[in-house]
């Protein structure tokens, strides 16, 4: 095993405090032998600074406990790289008989390079707490676990799942908007109805992983630029290979690589907490 | 002590011999000091790391052979770069590597540069030249540019490319935001290529402000604009109640009655609510205005104000000169002038007033206005630089009125005053300075804006790549962005199209905007009779679409007017419209056309041509697309979309001339039989 002496999630913070740990340290070393009011002075001057750097934001007491740790929304989102999720994660805290629980602690953790707002809170009056969520610097599948604690102080966990796109990705999600979306995904929006419905022969949703991870790279390469009969599929999949380019396609090959659920092979690996 | 110091000196330097031996020793200790040094360093670590872990792969030997030991350096005299990265990101091109989980060796995303011609620090910033990963990352008392976080990288984009790019949302919304939220009113932006940038936004003028509003109103706008419409961009200047009170009391007192406009009510507002409702959809005014519907959502286009509490705002008799003819009272306004008539004006005017709150201006009242709340309230107008956005008569614009953003992307941070707590970074300031102004001096003017925290992430990439290596690339390097053209249409017509805001959703010759079809070839693209009819009662042609065209109750002049200059301006050089006859073509290649249409092209997963049968939505309607579109039109079309609008959706199918042919045939001859047809069962 190598060990990484640098992670990217460091960048440009400060080490935290480890002068301030050791010479508490030493301190009170000392204290058992000699100096205890100057050892009282010491702490009480670094305790606070310790506290603060050991830990940015302060954990709140719960002041209930709950049995289970629920996703309300904000789960399989879509993000650039680094950026934040579009809408925040809200998870709810319930008891054995499922009924929210308010002032249950929630932490959230992930990979480093996630950042939280808030990164903790207690449940609110309708047992949920809402964060926002900002994915990491590599593009991937990025897990994110809630956590609260049961009544035996037990840890109940929640894994939740969100997709960075890097910049190819973001190009191919660029261009499944403006030519593919209308007929492939088959949700409508307030400004644009999905043609998903009247197609004959219905197109593969793109998060279709079951389906689409069994094309290889080359197959998709080949139905986008010549059509649906290229494979002996519909025509209703018209060819695209003289509006859109090679890395057009390609770049559409790596969103809808992305995407895909379950996640396909060539997704890459999964940034989860250590 | 003396006595052990001397025999050690004997013992070491006694004779000639042995000092030689010892001063030779301590020289070659010394010289060893750079070699070990070398060798412990940070990035041969990394390297042996990077050895390691490629031992136990498949494709170890490929990636053997790649490796190259010692200090790796990109440098580019031209961009200023000097970038020793790949000595510890080893495996930056190596394909395979996309699977590593943790840096420095996995594979470099895939982006349209090559590492060699570009190198790392012009997209990701840090220091190019240290060897050590603290002295490359972070930033040092002599170094300050630390590495700029992910989320920012767009910006990096932006120093070379001034226009946007499919692949940069973030930067293209942070630029749009720049201009539209009306940043560059107050503060100077110079963009690289020499021009300034310009607000994109149109606040009202003030000077006749009394004449649409009352002064309660006013004050309850001045406290907190987003109370009134939360999708207002006024930003919040916090102010007092006595300060609102005094700034309300100057503005009523500074306006002047607009010269000709009738304070009398011309139609009594009708209160006919469904009857409003009607003619507000038949207008299509929710295609730039938004309501706030009973589910909290917003209804409706954001290319005019919000609509949800306009009974509040605005006088019964302004409104109805404003639906008359918006030209009187603002002749820039980007709303059309509809022509209604005094019914239309009274059912449409009536339905707007009855849109109120009665919260909003519950609390709100204000005493006459003494001479020094006036004279007071003018100078808080001039303090907090109203003028910068507004137009308020005898109140000059302030120049330079807020600090120049041109190279702020470029900003020491050692010129910079943090908070307590903030991360010391330029992306952190910026981004703290958008979200609460205030917050960094309660003396500040900057007013408090209402962004999402996704707005102010795009906001700081777009003013990050405002920076010294953006305003001194070298010219063959930039890739210039499409300036906005100001075409302008000449004569009667192009009065008419100004009157009716064509400009506000068409574009034509690179002028316009967006929500609806480029005009720029309709003179070559539709047939006359058709254009006509349209005019005179618009229908759809997508039934996708929400937006639409309005009618706008032309006359018949007006219509031919604007006809004859369409069909006479705007044509492409590309075809001849006339060059392909509408009708005369022989039934064998209409029935060829049809199978290629159902066939081997299946166009109708798209298009709808027999409404029995066909069920596509997105493409236009062909039912009568023979009575529609020239066969020129349609023939180069079928060869080459992309050559007459650009970006269109429809695929180029790579069809060869006879069968571009056929459909042409097939699709000139659906002059709307079927739809009638289908209307008379």
């Amino acid at each position: 095993m190598i060990r990484y002496r640098y992670m990217p999630t460091h960048v440009g913070t400060a080490a935290p405090g480890r002068p301030a740990e050791r010479s508490s340290a030493i301190a009170s070393r000392r204290a058992r032998s000699v100096f205890l009011p100057v050892v009282a002075v010491l702490a009480t001057i670094l305790a606070p600074s310790c506290s603060q750097q050991s830990a940015s934001v302060p954990v709140p007491k719960p002041t209930a406990f709950g049995a289970a740790i629920v996703e309300s929304s904000g789960g399989k989102q879509i993000a650039q790289t680094g950026s934040l999720l579009p809408q925040p994660v809200v998870v709810q805290v319930n008891d054995e008989q499922g009924t929210a629980v308010a002032g249950a602690l929630v932490e959230f953790a992930a990979a480093p390079s996630v950042t939280f707002d808030p990164p903790n809170a207690l449940t609110d009056s309708s047992g949920q707490v809402t964060s926002n969520v900002s994915l990491g610097g590599m593009a991937g599948r990025y897990q994110l676990s809630a956590s609260t604690f049961d009544k035996s102080h037990k840890k109940v966990e929640l894994m939740i799942e969100e997709i960075a796109l890097g910049y190819q990705q973001t190009l191919g999600r660029h261009l499944n908007d403006q030519y593919c979306e209308r007929c492939h995904n088959p949700e409508s929006t307030v400004e644009r109805v999905s043609n998903y419905d009247n197609l004959e022969v219905k197109p593969h949703p793109f998060a279709e992983g079951d389906t689409l991870n069994k094309l290889s790279d080359a197959d998709l390469a080949a139905i986008i630029s010549h059509g649906g009969p290229a494979l002996n599929k519909s025509a209703l999949m018209p060819a695209w290979g003289n509006t859109l380019s090679k890395s057009d396609v390609q770049a559409l090959i790596s969103y809808i690589r992305a995407v895909s659920d379950p996640p396909s092979r060539s997704a890459g690996p999964v940034y989860a907490k250590h | 002590m003396k006595e052990q110091f001397t025999s050690l000196w004997q013992r070491l330097f006694g004779d000639s011999v042995r000092a030689f031996g010892v001063v030779s020793l301590i020289f070659l200790a010394s010289l060893a000091i750079a070699p070990a040094k070398n060798f412990f360093s940070e990035w041969r670590h990394y390297q042996h790391g990077y050895l390691r872990m490629v031992r136990n792969r498949s494709d170890a030997n490929t990636l053997q052979r790649h490796f190259q030991g010692g200090i790796q350096q990109i440098w580019l005299p031209e961009l200023g770069v000097v970038d020793r990265c790949t000595s510890c990101h080893v495996g930056l091109k190596e394909a395979s590597l996309t699977d590593v989980p943790t840096q420095p060796f996995r594979t470099h995303p895939v982006i349209p540069h090559k590492l060699d011609q570009f190198g790392c620090t012009v997209c990701h910033r840090g220091q190019g030249a240290a060897t050590t990963v603290a002295e490359a990352h972070n930033s040092t008392l002599a170094w300050e540019q630390p590495i700029l976080p992910a989320k920012y990288i767009e910006s990096s984009c932006g120093e070379c490319h001034r226009g946007p790019l499919p692949g940069t949302p973030q930067l293209n919304q942070g630029r749009n935001l720049l201009a539209r939220q009306g940043c560059a009113h107050c503060h100077t932006v110079k963009l690289p290529d020499g021009t300034t940038m310009k607000a994109t936004d149109d606040p009202p003028s003030l000077s006749h402000v009394a004449d649409k509003t009352t002064r309660e109103w006013i004050y309850a706008w001045l406290k907190d604009p987003q109370a009134y419409a939360s999708t207002s961009t006024m930003p919040n200047f916090k102010l007092t109640d006595d300060d609102a009170r005094d700034m309300s009391a100057f503005l009523i007192a500074n306006s002047t009655p607009l010269p000709g406009d009738t304070a009398t009510l011309s139609a009594r507002p009708s209160s006919d609510p469904a009857a409003g409702a009607s003619l507000y959809g038949e207008s299509f005014c929710a295609s730039c205005h938004a309501v706030q519907n009973a589910a909290g959502n917003m209804v409706g286009g954001d290319v005019g104000p919000e609509l949800t509490r306009v009974g509040n705002k605005v006088k019964p008799e302004w409104l109805q000169a404003w639906l008359r003819n918006p030209r009187n009272y603002d002749p820039r306004t980007g709303m059309p002038h509809y022509r209604f008539n005094d019914p239309q004006i009274a059912t449409l005017s009536g339905f707007l007033l009855a849109k109120t709150d009665s919260d909003l201006l519950a609390n709100v009242h204000l005493e006459a206005a003494t001479p020094e709340q006036i004279a007071h309230g003018k100078r808080l107008v001039s303090d907090y630089g109203c003028a910068s956005c507004h137009e308020i008569a005898g109140i000059k614009k302030p120049e330079n009125f807020a600090p120049e953003l041109s190279h702020l992307g470029s900003k020491p941070v050692t010129q910079l005053i943090f908070l307590p707590g903030m991360p010391h970074t330029l992306p952190d300031y910026i981004a703290g300075k958008i979200k609460q102004p205030r917050t960094f001096s309660p003396g500040l003017k900057m007013p408090q804006y209402t962004f999402t925290p996704a707005q102010i992430d795009s906001l700081t990439t777009a003013l990050l790549a405002l920076n010294d290596r953006s305003n001194t690339l070298p010219p063959s390097l930039a890739v210039a962005a499409t300036p906005e053209s100001d075409y302008q249409p000449a004569g009667k017509a192009g009065k008419l199209m100004t009157d009716l805001a064509c400009f506000s959703c068409h574009r034509i010759n690179g002028h316009g905007g967006d929500m609806a079809p480029d005009l720029t070839w309709e003179g070559s693209s539709v047939q006359r009779e058709w254009l006509v009819q349209f005019f005179k009662n618009p229908g759809t042609l997508r039934p996708s679409l929400i937006r639409r065209m309005p009618r706008f109750n032309l006359n018949d002049a007006e219509v031919n007017e604007l006809t004859d200059y369409i069909m006479t301006v705007y044509q492409t050089p590309a075809i001849d419209r006339d060059s392909m006859p509408l009708s005369g073509y022989s039934q064998g290649q209409v029935e060829l056309g049809k199978q290629l249409f159902y066939g081997k092209y299946s166009c109708q997963g798209c298009h709808i041509v027999d409404t029995k049968t066909d069920k596509g939505y997105i493409g236009p309607t062909l039912t009568h697309v023979g009575s529609r579109l020239t066969a020129a039109w349609i023939y180069q079309w079928m060869k080459n979309p992309q050559s007459l609008r650009p970006g269109t959706a429809e695929p180029n199918r790579g069809m060869s001339d006879d069968e571009a042919r056929a459909l042409t045939a097939f699709l000139i001859s659906q002059k709307g039989g079927a739809r009638q047809e289908a209307s008379k069962k």
